[in-house]
């Protein structure tokens, strides 16, 4: 069967799935697997310019699947891995252009060819996600500590379940070890008792990922992020690897602990 | 009152006020049972008053001590209920002296 195809979906909008998406397929490449995206975005193209390259685009998805190029076509190599492409999606159709067969039939041809196809899902629970889905091998659901993302991801698994592509695995975004620890937060042990099912990571609030998104540099390539870390890991245990879960809320230790009781906080 | 260890461990909340955290927590796992059910609160209330109402035309219930409530194990949804019964021998006679009227109706 070949390469494997995993979806990043959530549901709910804004919760980082094309910059989850992004950063997971970068850090794949980095551990040396030849992987392809695929925005499946239909009339919202983003994958492209959070990666970098939205200057470069000739053919899309739609392209693909009404036969007007080869896959090879429309696949827009990295400028830094050349195992890492991009089939892009189209912006001036809609979520009708493409069925859950076409997407199947796409993916089982990408499949001889590299280790893994992994799909940014549209947000919402209608054709695009089903499009998105149908495919998938593994299903990623991205969420925020939110009560509104919680919810939506919620429903998104159930209805994976209900498709027998669930439960999924879950992908923590935004972690705010703060304010967790204040007790204003989700903590991740609350999310994954609320949603019972496994989480693959835990991403913390990281300012790194604006300016990463801005000049088309996936965060994980930048050493010295947190969510880079954190995203590097996923791609880990993606492959299979026992990455243990780096808790969230590490000790912060003792003394600072009494420096802020008598700070008054 | 929290005392200094806990302060200093951080593991306690401040005197007087729930955390908007497990507000978050409780919140979610009222909504999320009958999200997943399909079933809105009212509706299950209904249920929960026929149910007994059925039983009660059988045998007495203990009204003050009904606990009927869904429950979550894992990612299924499960009814549980306990609806004790009342011990005394006159309850129970005048339940089926009521069924017997119904049924005469």
């Amino acid at each position: 069967m070949g390469g494997k195809v995993v979806t990043i979906t959530s549901g709910k909008g804004g919760v980082g799935k094309t910059t989850t998406t992004a950063n997971i397929g970068v850090a794949l490449a980095r551990l040396n697997q030849k992987v392809v995206l695929i925005d499946a975005d239909i009339g919202l193209r983003n994958l492209d310019i959070v990666m970098g390259l939205e200057n470069r685009i000739v053919y899309d998805l739609v392209d693909v699947v009404e036969g007007r190029c080869k896959p090879r076509q429309a696949m827009i190599k990295h400028k830094s891995f050349p195992e890492l492409y991009l089939i892009p999606a189209a912006q001036t159709r809609d979520k009708t252009a493409v069925s859950p067969a076409d997407m199947i039939q796409l993916t089982d041809t990408l499949r001889t060819e590299f280790d893994f196809i992994i799909i940014d899902s549209p947000a919402g629970i209608e054709r695009g996600f089903r499009n998105a889905v149908a495919p998938a091998d593994e299903v990623l659901i991205v969420t925020n500590p939110e009560v509104s993302a919680v919810r939506d991801a919620d429903r998104v698994i159930g209805l994976l379940e209900a498709e027998n592509k669930g439960p999924g695995q879950l992908i923590l975004n935004r972690a705010k070890q703060d304010m967790i620890r204040k007790g204003e937060m989700l903590s991740p042990e609350d999310v994954t008792d609320l949603l019972a099912i496994k989480l693959i990571g835990i991403v913390p609030e990281d300012e790194l990922v604006i300016p990463s998104s801005n000049s088309g540099i996936p965060v994980t390539l930048n050493d010295n992020s947190k969510a880079g870390e954190a995203f590097r890991n996923i791609a880990r245990r993606l492959m299979g690897e026992d990455v243990p879960l780096t808790p969230l809320t590490e000790s912060k230790g003792l003394f600072k602990r009494i420096a802020r009781l008598f700070a008054g906080g | 009152m929290p005392n200094l260890f806990d302060r200093v461990f951080g593991r306690s909340a401040p005197p007087g006020s729930k955390k908007s955290g497990n507000m978050a927590k409780e919140r979610l796992q009222f909504v999320l049972i009958h999200d997943r059910i399909h079933l809105p609160p009212e509706k299950l209330d209904a249920m929960k008053r026929e149910i007994l109402a059925v039983i009660s035309k059988y045998v007495s219930i203990d009204n003050d001590h009904v606990d009927i409530a869904l429950q979550q194990r894992d990612r299924n949804s499960l009814l549980i209920a306990e609806i004790p019964f009342l011990k005394t021998n006159e309850g129970i006679e005048e339940e089926e002296s009521n069924i017997k009227t119904d049924d005469d109706l």
